[in-house]
């Protein structure tokens, strides 16, 4: 077994990792994330199935109810529903991070010579891969059902990216989550304790106007509304620079608050 | 000498519990170095400040030269670590936990491809290469882990209790393999709860106890420490025991101890022997197994800890020795 270590080069070891290490670290990271698919179809089908069956029950099955026809209802759904989709799969950083901890892959990973950011970096970058899967399956699905891009490419390419950054951002209280809680199906009921109410009292499914009065005001204040309004404007049509600055503002104010708990929490944990 | 590890004072706690209550450790380089202790005892945390997991709230230590805390990157580029609580990806299979480790270490594609090749067949693991680690039984992942350990042909290699729930055949697989690498220069820190473990493997041994080394020397000084024999008797019949037990108490002037049958009891004049033979033969006790032997380091953790290494965690192999 003569292979098993031979000697070890005898150049000094560096101080520390470059930049352009740390960028490469991440996307070997990233990949592991992505290649993890292929041994866990289920994963994929989480991606994917799920979106979907969403888009078709709820044009089908409430479109007439709600806005007289399927048609027209998924004009105004679809953008939500991305929307959800999204909030979503940024549980899947927590999930991926707790039994990253739990299994002790986080500790392997830390003890080998690689940018300190780089296990938590190239999990979000494989987590946004995978956000951007979902947005193309549901627009595609979307399409073969009706639904059609008002604002062109540069609409597409806006709602791409916002989605993109509030996802970014909103994977931090996802990461948080992750670092606290004891096992990795704990993430999974957070989420849907948190996001089946979060999204289901905006105005993702139903218009705001068919909802009781005092719930009103809250649809109005909840940031799924804001995005959701913000992605109507650009796929759809209607006001852009309001809603697109608000979500701004609100995945600057949650990167804020969560990613320095985030950091904080897992450093104590580690 | 050259030192691989060195460690002055280390002091790390968690909340009111004390892990490490200043730890000194100098481990000679290609050296295998055992931490011997019970669960609790302040193993792990050891090893997860030497390998830069973890910075102590006190005290001092280097690895290859190089001080854990200010050059940790330079400190990771020169250990491999496997135990308990690092561990390979169950959702990857056997080559892509080794590509993966190969790729962080900055090694192309093909070095990665081919130097994770070698190890899986060094390892036995060829098979199963194409195979997701969550379909492995116990000794294939840990020799996985400790494939991954060695990547990137490590001098200083941290083993966290790579046995614990191994089956003996496995165990004595995984022994060899360390023995290879101590052969080939390498440093390793041990850290068990098996006594059998660290007299098997280890040069020297630290024994640990509620954060603190409380003894260390070679397995042979440590045995000597606690000084004389144990006489050892096993009975035909079962039924016999307490009159062996009374036998071997009055001639050694000790208390003797039952396990699996057998009389054990600390002896210092070998005269004793014969004295127990006689006493047993006029008593007509058909003995089985009798021996003298040098104290096991069950034994001598007994002695310097007043209690079994052991007993924490009764569900795992059986007694040493």
């Amino acid at each position: 077994m003569s292979t098993l270590t031979a000697t070890a080069s005898p150049v000094a070891p560096a101080r520390r990792p470059g930049p352009l290490a740390g960028v490469r670290h991440t996307l070997t990271l990233a990949w592991r994330s992505l290649v993890q698919i292929k041994h866990n179809p289920m994963e994929l089908l989480d991606l994917s199935v799920q979106p979907v069956m969403f888009v078709l029950l709820f044009t089908y099955v409430f479109g007439t109810a709600i806005s007289g026809s399927p048609g027209t209802y998924l004009k105004f759904a679809l953008p939500g529903i991305i929307v959800q989709t999204a909030l979503f799969a940024t549980m899947t950083t927590g999930f991926g991070l707790n039994q990253d901890l739990t299994k002790g892959v986080f500790d392997r990973l830390r003890a080998l010579p690689v940018a300190r950011w780089a296990p938590l970096a190239g999990r979000i970058v494989a987590d946004t891969v995978k956000q951007a899967w979902s947005l193309a399956l549901l627009l595609g699905v979307g399409m073969i059902l009706g639904f059609r891009l008002g604002n062109g490419a540069a609409g597409l390419l806006g709602a791409l990216v916002l989605l993109l950054v509030f996802s970014l951002a909103a994977s931090w209280i996802s990461v948080l989550v992750g670092v606290l809680v004891s096992e990795p199906d704990k993430v999974q009921i957070f989420g849907f304790t948190v996001i089946f109410p979060l999204t289901f009292t905006s105005n993702v499914f139903v218009p705001t106007d068919q909802m009781p009065t005092w719930l009103q005001h809250w649809v109005e204040v909840n940031p799924v509304t804001i995005l959701a309004d913000a992605l109507r404007g650009l796929l759809v049509g209607g006001p852009v620079a309001g809603p697109v600055g608000q979500s701004l503002l609100w995945a600057a104010g949650i990167l804020l608050v969560f990613a320095p708990l985030s950091v904080r929490a897992l450093s104590r944990r580690v | 000498m050259t030192y691989a590890i060195r460690a002055e004072g280390l002091v790390r706690r968690f909340g009111a519990t004390t892990a490490l209550a200043g730890v000194d450790l100098a481990v000679p380089t290609g050296t295998v170095f055992g931490l011997l202790g019970p669960n609790g005892a302040g193993k792990t945390t050891a090893v997860r400040v030497l390998a830069t997991l973890l910075t102590a709230d006190a005290g001092h230590a280097t690895v290859g030269g190089y001080d854990v805390r200010r050059e940790g990157h330079r400190v990771r580029q020169l250990i491999g670590l496997t135990g308990q609580y690092a561990s390979v990806d169950e959702n990857l299979t056997g080559t892509e936990n080794l590509l993966l480790i190969g790729r962080l270490l900055g090694l192309s594609r093909a070095d990665a491809r081919a130097r994770a090749g070698e190890l899986l067949a060094d390892f036995q693991l060829t098979d199963a290469a194409a195979r997701a680690a969550k379909t492995y039984s116990g000794g294939m992942r840990r020799r996985l882990d400790l494939a991954a350990s060695l990547v990137g042909r490590p001098q200083v290699l941290f083993l966290d209790e790579p046995t614990t729930g191994l089956d003996p055949r496995s165990r004595n697989e995984l022994w060899d393999i360390v023995r290879t690498l101590v052969a080939d220069g390498v440093t390793v820190l041990l850290t068990t709860q098996y006594l059998e473990e660290a007299d098997q493997l280890a040069g020297e041994i630290a024994v640990v106890d509620h954060g603190r080394v409380i003894a260390q020397g070679t397995p042979e000084e440590l045995k000597a420490k606690v000084g004389g024999q144990v006489l050892a008797v096993r009975p035909a019949d079962p039924a016999d025991l307490p009159t062996v037990l009374a036998v071997a108490g009055e001639v050694a002037r000790a208390t003797p101890e039952v396990a699996n049958q057998t009389v054990t009891v600390g002896v210092s004049d070998p005269e004793v022997l014969p004295a127990v033979v006689r006493r047993l033969d006029d008593a007509g006790v058909r003995v089985a197994e009798l021996a003298l032997r040098g104290s096991s380091l069950d034994e001598v953790f007994l002695s310097l800890t007043g209690h079994r290494a052991e007993e924490d965690t009764p569900t795992l192999e059986g007694s040493p020795a």
